[in-house]
């Protein structure tokens, strides 16, 4: 109830930043709020009477880490000594069940399994298992909120990452950083309110491809789209004022436009105009903020050091945790990190080694980080990919080498912070890693999930679209209680 | 102590502003694009904007068809799957049957309140009791209640669904003023007008007309050379020159094939996973072509579906079929062909009747659609006459899809001279349709996955829509010929409706998409059938259809928004004015182009690569494939925005930006939303800022005449109007802010010529940035 009677205050924002003075520009923007939280796309007709949260929100924030390809399960947290028992021999009919394999392990004749090649141990007071690959992580488990027990439908990437990202498998639906922004708003006036941050692994680094798609706001507004933020100079596309326009210029200019804008409309009287006069100084502010959010200058070394030196190199996985980090400091409600490479269909040991290593100590680093600077609480992060990978070798197995195919059926995820439990594990696989023994999750339940943490109910938060009311988890998903504290 | 509390309240304060900003939790997707039916459903009576007073007499099928629909249908529609009670209200004899064990119960009793069981439920107090029920999340507002209430009151008379029932052409209505009758439009939209007490706006001025008939009709802005012939034509034809001169100019076949494309999902590549490429720009050309010779739309929709059965079928008209080969097709490694292969004949049915019927069948592909009367089991005879295709589910990363047309210099000296095949290129392979899979049975697939095949089913469509005649052949030719059955009721209405769409902004239906029971009444149903009727007696002539539409005096009003009309009518609903629409993606960069004398007027040919920022495609490549986005040179990167490179899976910034959609499916109305990232590519976006120093520069060192004149050359190049006094004291005033900053960082650049194209290149990027550059009336 507290959250929801914060939002009054809103009511009052725009006769205080009118009292607060602030020129010209600042007086346009505050007259039509924030652009990116929808507001000023047609600020004369009536809202579509969304009434959200439905309760109050236990998170504000999320950081989604994408692991894209689908990191093995068997190689990282679900430990499985059977395996390596069983090493070689055939994965028996009865544990397979007639489940559909994907066209590059169809044809094989023999279905050897395999075992990690990597230690296992229980780590912290949960005494979580997790495996060599993960040091830094294993030092943090008892932050964590395993579920061991993840399953989807989709057995080739496309498919399963779109699904993930959108909740259907075929392309059109929006993202979950788009329902987010669509349902929650911005709770930031500078930023964008789903930003996107893209890294490249070096486990293999020429893997499956990402698609815009993923971020896309499909029926919902192009106001809702993730916008990325890119290593380098101009980090949001066309951010950047042309080589010799000065910030001095671009104000100056922007005053004019506007002023000759408010002609029009007083000759026109189209409300649309003081929308775009709106949108042009949130641009203007972005211009700034960006870049500020992005440069990781002040940052102590004792920060980037928890977050290793990669973190100073733009564009890595442990720089975009950082940046994940200053984003949602300055209240950015969505971000999503995608990291790729994780499609070890063969050499599978020594791919995995380097990924593990590529996101480790980062994503450690940025849990302990939100932690101590008190945003673990009410920030929720997520960690996985879009499946797991099979129990047996795709391609010929050897005494060091060995390959996993994708595998729908039960992989791990985690989550920290935002409400969920910590120091907790849900669901189990059977002893061959191959069918979820306990407690099942469903992509849609994880959605469902994530939303209740955000204080959505999703069957209640749709959107009508010719003529169906679509939302996020399409016509399933229940929610996780167990998950949350 | 003063100074104390002065310290504090430097910390407080800012601390209190960042407070109050902070919990701004928006609720609120307020963008234009997603008109919901509010207006149809209060279109025939009273105010448009809000609704509080019963209709004296209520309707069917505007007052209580959309609340049946969309509250009740759910549970109480044609899915028999999810019936409950065996209630049903999508039909006639459902809702008025007898119910219960005793048969004595009945959930309407038409003059009866008090039996109508309906009633009851609707006003139940108790939660159990009430429909609809607390779980669905819907609910009925009392003003829905009580029109339930009022129509049975007045003898609850049904009526078959408004588009189903073939469109009559209504003798045209009296009106107030037929002074301002240009043409039969106008009776209808002055009717409306009438009823609501309201007038038309005056005309508008020259300039704006001129500029709005220009995009409409070209996708392009007039020369100045356009514009003073036609200020200085005071002919009173003067308009209807320029109207047939656009109708007849090439860029009149660009302009409307790109919005074609949206409805064809056309693109440059695969779509999924690696994207690759693929080759159907002839079929693009074949359609601007079509455009341009004005082909009837009977025949631009037979040729596209069903070109290839045709007999004795022309090169042409199998060409044109690639349009049901839009479609996204996978090279993933390890995926099941057939899901895929199935996935592809769902789009295509999908896309077909979307885009010509204009109904969302494909919510009956998993289950009897929620809320028309069409049965899953339709849903895969429709689809069956897309499945015979010989075609894979999965393509290799270099293979030409199954079943293309080889095109070389032969064909295109013999008969497709309009493909504009470089001479660089040999042969190109657009993909087309051919039934090479005959003996393909097609089955119901239970929940609508490839791998459930229920019960055999034939070639067929929606019965609701109208009956397949015995005597049609079972396959596509057959289903053009029921696409233009006089019967078949939606064909010319959703044909009429884009077009009205592409000229005014919104259609009379404005979901364009959907003409079915949950989708938005005609605003103006009178008018829409008349067009529809008139459309098929004129032969299906598209540049007759469009001319009548800009030639209305109704198209020619002005779109200054007074406050009473803001008031009443802001979505323009009642066209009592003209909508100050926003120009599309293609059109804002094609302006800057045009008005900068950049761009290159060259029709068709292979798809180009203007600039776009580096690092786009490389960033999320998996390394095969297009992995680097290399830009064109010369005129290349001037050309038209239809003829931009489209990969699916990372589309041009330029164009999403500005709410192109991704091509993934069939769009058939794009949104229009006004965002910060549009603002910055206008700003920034290199392309714009070259645009801007090229047309600064040549008005610097070509022109010999004032700053003012200079200035307001400049700016109606950009806006097609003069400046008035005041704008023009503006930028006159920005410009000598400008020259006086400027300082140069090369003692040798700093000339007068220097200053003054440093000073006109900032103004220039001003007006380009003006909301009316943007603005096509």
């Amino acid at each position: 109830m507290e959250e929801l009677s914060k939002h009054f205050l809103n009511n009052n924002r725009r006769q205080f930043l009118k009292k607060m003075g602030l020129g010209i520009g600042g007086l346009a923007a505050a007259s039509m709020l924030d652009p990116f939280s929808g507001m000023a796309a047609n600020a004369s007709t009536n809202p579509t009477g969304l009434n959200l949260p439905h309760f109050a929100p236990k998170a504000k924030r999320v950081i989604y880490l994408f692991q894209s390809g689908g990191p093995s399960q068997l190689e990282l947290f679900d430990h499985k000594p059977l395996l390596n028992k069983l090493r070689g021999q055939d994965l028996p009919d009865s544990v397979r069940q007639g489940q559909r394999l994907t066209g590059m392990t169809s044809g094989q004749d023999s279905f050897p399994l395999v075992g990690s090649q990597f230690k296992f141990n229980q780590y912290g007071q949960s005494r979580a298992w997790v495996s060599s690959l993960m040091p830094y992580t294993a030092k943090i488990v008892d932050e964590l909120c395993f579920i061991k027990s993840m399953h989807t439908e989709a057995i080739n990437h496309d498919p399963a990452i779109t699904f993930f990202q959108t909740g259907s498998q075929q392309p059109g639906r929006p993202s979950m950083g788009s329902w987010m922004s669509y349902g929650l708003g911005s709770l930031n006036n500078n930023l964008p309110t789903f930003t996107v941050l893209l890294s490249r692994g070096t486990g293999r680094p020429l893997t499956q491809p990402l698609y815009s798609r993923l971020w896309g706001n499909g029926f919902l507004s192009s106001l809702h789209q993730g916008v990325q933020f890119r290593a380098g100079k101009d980090p949001v596309l066309f951010l950047k004022n042309p080589d010799g326009i000065s910030r001095n210029e671009r104000r100056q200019m922007l005053d004019y436009i506007a002023a000759i804008n408010e002609k029009q409309e007083r000759e026109f009287g189209d409300p649309e105009i003081n929308s775009r006069i709106a949108q042009y100084e949130m641009a203007y502010r972005m211009q700034t903020s960006v870049p500020e959010t992005m440069n990781v200058d002040d940052e102590p070394e004792h920060i980037i050091k928890m977050y290793g030196m990669d973190a100073t190199v733009p564009g890595t996985y442990a720089a975009n945790c950082l940046l994940a980090r200053r984003l949602v400091e300055k209240d950015v409600r969505f971000v999503q990190l995608y990291h790729m490479g994780w499609d070890q269909h063969a050499n599978l040991p020594g791919q995995i080694e380097k990924q593990a290593k590529d996101i480790d100590q980062a994503t450690a680093a940025l849990i302990l980080d939100l932690k101590q600077r008190g945003l673990l609480d009410d920030t929720l992060v997520v960690w996985g990919g879009e499946f797991g990978r099979t129990n047996y070798s795709q391609g010929t197995l050897t005494d060091t080498n060995y390959g996993r195919d994708h595998h729908p059926k039960c992989f791990t995820m985690f989550m920290a912070g935002g409400g969920v439990k910590s120091g907790f594990t849900y669901g189990e696989t059977d002893d061959f890693g191959y069918n979820i023994a306990k407690d099942p999750v469903h992509v849609h339940d994880l959605q469902a999930t994530m939303m209740h943490l955000m204080g959505i109910d999703h069957t209640k938060f749709t959107h009508k679209h010719q003529g169906r009311r679509f939302r996020l988890t399409d016509v399933s998903g229940h929610v996780i209680n167990d998950l949350i504290t | 102590m003063k100074k104390n509390l002065a310290l504090f309240l430097c910390f407080i304060i800012p601390f209190l502003a960042v407070l109050s900003v902070k919990y701004v939790l928006k609720k609120n997707d307020a963008s234009s694009y997603n008109a919901s039916n509010q207006y149809g459903l209060d279109s025939n009576q009273g105010k448009v904007k809000t609704q509080t007073k019963l209709p004296d007499t209520v309707d069917f099928n505007f007052h209580i068809k959309p609340i049946l629909s969309d509250r009740c249908f759910l549970c109480h529609g044609p899915d028999e799957g999810t019936r409950e009670a065996g209630l049903r209200f999508d039909i006639e004899e459902g809702a008025f049957k007898a119910l219960g064990e005793g048969l004595n119960r009945y959930a309407i009793v038409p003059g009866d309140v008090n039996k109508s069981q309906l009633v009851k439920r609707i006003t139940a107090l108790e939660d159990e009791k009430r429909m609809p029920p607390l779980a669905s999340n819907l609910s009925l507002s009392e003003y829905e209640k009580q029109l339930l209430i009022k129509w049975i009151k007045q003898g609850a008379v049904w009526k078959t669904h408004w588009s189903f029932v073939p469109p009559v052409k209504k003798v045209l209505p009296k009106v107030s003023n037929a002074e301002w009758i240009s043409n039969d439009i106008d009776y209808f939209i002055l009717k409306r007008l009438d009823q609501e007490g309201l007038k038309p706006s005056e005309k508008a001025s020259k300039e704006k007309l001129l500029r709005k008939v220009y995009f409409d009709l070209t996708g392009l802005p007039p020369s100045i050379s356009d514009i003073d012939d036609f200020l200085n034509d005071t002919d009173a034809n003067a308009y209807e020159t320029v109207v047939d001169k656009l109708l007849a100019s090439k860029a009149y076949g660009e302009r409307m094939a790109s919005d074609w494309l949206d409805v064809a999902r056309y693109a440059d590549t695969h779509g999924y996973q690696d994207d690759v490429l693929r080759f159907m720009w002839p079929w693009r050309d074949w359609v601007i072509n079509a455009y341009n010779k004005n082909l009837s739309y009977d025949k631009f929709i037979e040729w596209q579906i069903a070109g290839d059965l045709l007999p004795n079928a022309t090169m042409e008209q199998v060409l044109a079929t690639g349009f049901n080969r839009n479609h996204k097709i996978t090279q993933e490694v390890g995926i099941i062909e057939e899901e895929y292969r199935v996935e592809y004949v769902l789009d295509r049915t999908n896309t077909t009747s979307k885009a010509i019927l204009g109904l969302t069948m494909e919510c009956a592909q998993c289950h009897d659609h929620k809320y028309d009367p069409i049965s899953q089991k339709e849903y895969f005879s429709f689809f069956s006459f897309f499945n015979k295709v010989n075609e894979k589910g999965q393509v290799g990363y270099d293979e030409l899809p199954e079943p293309n047309l080889k095109i070389t210099k032969n064909e295109i000296k013999d008969v497709l001279a309009f493909v504009n095949l470089p001479d660089s290129i040999e042969e190109v392979r657009p993909m087309i349709m051919k039934d090479g899979a005959r003996k393909r049975k097609t089955f119901v697939l239970k929940r609508g996955a490839y791998d459930a095949p229920a019960d055999e089913v034939q070639a067929s469509t929606p019965k609701v829509v109208l009956n397949y005649a015995d005597s049609l052949p079972k396959n596509r030719l057959g289903l053009t010929k029921w696409f233009f059955d006089d019967e078949n009721a939606l064909v010319s209405r959703v044909a009429v409706n884009r077009m009205w769409q592409q000229i005014f902004g919104v259609g009379i239906v404005s979901t364009s998409a959907d003409f079915g029971n949950q989708g938005a009444l005609p605003s103006h149903p009178d008018l829409l059938d008349y067009l529809a009727v008139t459309f098929r007696e004129e032969g299906w002539d598209m540049k007759q259809m469009y001319k009548k539409m800009v030639m209305s005096s109704t198209y020619q009003q002005t779109s200054k928004i007074s406050p009473q009309l803001l008031e009443i009518d802001p979505n323009n609903v009642l066209l009592a004015r003209s909508s100050r629409s926003k120009l599309s993606a293609e059109m804002v960069r094609d302006n800057v182009l045009a008005v900068s004398g950049l761009l290159v007027n060259k029709v068709g040919g292979p798809s180009v690569k203007p600039y776009q920022p580096p690092g786009l495609w490389a960033e999320t490549t998996s390394g095969v494939g297009l992995t680097n986005y290399i830009p064109d040179t010369g005129d290349n990167l001037y050309r038209r925005s239809l003829y931009t490179f489209w990969k699916r899976t990372v589309p041009p910034p330029s164009m999403v930006t500005f709410d192109a959609p991704t091509r993934d499916l069939c769009e058939v109305k794009r949104q229009k939303t006004s965002t910060p990232l549009q603002a910055l590519a206008m700003l920034n976006e290199p392309q714009f800022i070259n645009a801007a120093k090229h047309l600064a520069e040549n008005i610097v060192t070509k022109t010999a005449v004032d700053d003012s004149k200079k200035v307001e050359l400049i700016f109606r190049k950009i806006t097609t109007r003069y400046p008035n006094e005041d704008e023009l004291a503006e930028l006159m005033a920005y410009l000598q802010t400008v020259k006086n900053d400027y300082k140069s960082e090369n003692s040798k650049e700093s000339t007068e010529q220097a200053k003054s194209i440093y000073a006109y290149r900032a103004l220039t990027s001003l007006i380009l940035n003006l909301d009316e550059a943007i603005i096509k009336g």
